[in-house]
């Protein structure tokens, strides 16, 4: 019996098997934000270990509320600079250099094929795309993570989705994500791995599989992972080539992390993407899914594009080729933030935050912020947002606001006509 | 170890996620003490109370699928601990929220359907009370007035270590 990526990491990080379907793994890389973050420390002090495992395996950043907004939020900040500063941890990503975890761990090349990650944020299966074992943690395991190097897990079991077919004009890795949790439901992958695979698949960019991974935890599961390939390699060249010289080398190294084909899985799930439509979600739950064609009566008060789902400089270019030339609704507004410092720059040099803002959008820093309604775009009561972000919960953005989630070409299409808009008109 | 049972509060829905357990807003705090009075307090569920009257007796929550989805803040366990509930028995609960919960030493306990069905049953004007005996994995629930309903749960091996060590920094710290 063959084995899948999962089993193979496990299998070569277990430190520890305590009990029946227990493993400790070792960790190869801790990340950290400040909202999380924070007590781990302050448990630490508390405890006489005021230690790290390995300075050069833990990567923080301030992102969730950044420039800080308050006293307290400042004060979370200190606490994480503080503490960077005096472990020495050099990759430590404070105003200037900050973006959003998701979007910035990776382009800095810190995620890697065969890797394990934790985070303590719910979103950390991301890094799956990279052929990683990556998994949001809470603060308990952080703080162990941090001191230790381990974390525990069950071994979770394997999701097969097999994605097939062209993605049609105006369809993007955010349609089939939410196509996929349409179908399995928010807590049809509990305890399970997706495993993102199939020509669909082969043919996405690193953001567009990073855009799959991403939701992967709103159908429960512990990661989404992508077989790394020469995209992988190609995405990451500039931080791997010392180790391995020419890029054939790099992929022979990272095919040891596919499944193999005899592996066993849970379950299969097979998605064509030809008949997809562009969709949003509808509800408080991200598996309530329409077709945004069927949207058209819902107003909106505001636009959001942005997060780690789709803020990438891929997101930003197609919501622009929407925006280009149409100025927002009356009465809506539109926040544009890039998902990280090169993003923003990016976005810049190649002339799209003109044309955001020529529509009227507001362009913020990097930041969380608005997601999870702490700051950069929080709504009021009874306001109505059309979001690239991940979750549409009661109150996400705001007490008694309402969040549609959709790709960025949707939001952008949404923020022309003031309701939820298929965006293919626009993109002839 | 901690204590567990008490007074039960039903929250009769499934996908109550972390959101609703501690809103964001909240997750300036640096203190755990600070979250106590906005448990629950953006949580829409008929019959409850989110003012926090319902939650000021409770020590046990009682609930449907996939309890603590949603963001992996441990907050949430924390905005119940500091509200003295320490236990939680669904019908399934979100994998990161089950384990924040063990790893802080406090229980979450998964049933099947038609165990979760017949504690709904006891739900009505008179409180009920939980007991909780973790060596014989047994819950007994006592509506005021009535007989008692014994129900048998399932507790891993390594929950159960994480639950009596107190949570996993003592267990890891003892042992990595």
């Amino acid at each position: 019996m063959g084995k899948t990526i999962t089993e193979k990491i496990f299998e070569a990080h277990v430190r520890d098997r305590p009990f029946t379907g227990v493993a400790v793994l070792s960790l190869d890389v801790v990340l950290c934000h400040e909202i999380t973050t924070p007590i781990a420390i302050a448990d630490l002090v508390w405890r006489g270990k005021d230690r790290v495992f390995d300075a050069s395996r833990i990567k923080a950043v301030i992102d969730h509320v950044t420039p800080s907004k308050d006293s307290k939020s400042a004060t979370q900040a200190r606490i994480m600079r503080d503490w960077a500063h005096r472990h020495g941890i050099r990759d430590f990503f404070d105003v200037g250099r900050n973006g959003v975890c998701h979007a910035l761990f990776p382009e800095q090349g810190f995620i890697r094929p065969g890797y394990t990650v934790i985070m303590g944020d719910s979103h950390t299966c991301t890094h799956g795309a990279f052929g990683a074992f990556a998994a949001g943690v809470g603060t308990t395991d952080l703080e162990v993570g941090i001191l230790k190097g381990v974390c525990a897990f069950r071994l979770p079991r394997t999701i097969r989705v097999e994605i097939e077919g062209t993605m049609p004009r105006g369809v993007y890795a955010k349609d089939v994500i939410l196509e996929i949790l349409r179908r399995l439901t928010v807590n049809g992958a509990t305890d399970r791995v997706l495993e993102f695979r199939g020509p669909a698949v082969n043919a996405m960019s690193m953001e567009e599989r990073m855009t799959l991974s991403n939701m992967a935890v709103e159908a429960g599961a512990t990661s989404g992972m992508c077989m790394p390939d020469m995209t992988t390699v190609d995405y990451l060249w500039d931080h791997v080539k010392a180790d391995y010289g020419e890029k054939p080398r790099a992929i022979d190294a990272f095919r040891q992390w596919h499944s193999d084909t005899d592996a066993a899985y849970d379950s299969v799930l097979q998605v064509d993407v030809s008949s997809l439509e562009p969709v949003a979600t509808v509800g408080y739950k991200p598996d309530q899914v329409k077709k945004a064609a069927e949207l058209h009566e819902v107003r909106i008060d505001q636009v959001y594009i942005g997060s780690c789902t789709n803020g990438r400089i891929s997101d930003l270019r197609e919501a622009a080729r929407v925006v280009k030339g149409h100025p927002l609704a009356h009465g809506v507004r539109g926040i544009l933030c890039p998902a990280t410092p090169r993003v923003y720059r990016q976005a810049m040099q190649e002339g799209l935050l003109d044309v955001f803002m020529d529509a009227g959008y507001c362009v913020t820093n990097p930041t969380c912020g608005a997601c999870l309604g702490m700051s950069n775009g929080v709504l009021a009561e009874g306001e109505v947002c059309a979001a690239t972000t991940n979750r549409n919960f009661n109150g996400r953005m705001g007490r008694g606001g309402m969040v549609h989630l959709m790709s960025p070409a949707t939001a952008a299409a949404s923020g022309i006509e003031g309701k939820i808009a298929d965006p293919r008109e626009y993109l002839r | 170890m901690k204590q567990f049972g008490g007074r039960v509060l039903f929250l009769d829905r499934s996908d109550i996620n972390t959101d609703e357990v501690i809103p964001a807003k909240y997750l300036t705090e640096v203190e755990k003490d600070a979250l106590k009075p906005h448990l629950l307090e953006d949580l829409k569920l008929k019959g409850f109370d989110p003012s926090g009257a319902d939650v000021a007796e409770a020590r046990v929550i009682v609930t449907r699928e996939n309890f603590g989805c949603g963001s992996s803040r441990e907050h949430a366990p924390w905005a119940l601990e500091v509200n003295d509930i320490t236990v939680v028995v669904a019908q399934g609960f979100a994998r990161i929220f089950r384990q924040n919960m063990f790893n802080c030493g406090m229980l979450a306990i998964a049933l099947p359907r038609g165990d979760i069905d017949t504690i709904f049953g006891l739900h009505g004007r008179a409180p009920v009370g939980c007991g909780v005996d973790l060596d014989g994995r047994t819950l007994t629930f006592t509506p005021a007035g009535a007989a008692p309903v014994s129900l048998p749960f399932e507790l891993g091996g390594f929950d159960e270590a994480l639950v009596r060590a107190g949570g996993w920094v003592e267990y890891a710290d003892a042992r990595y």
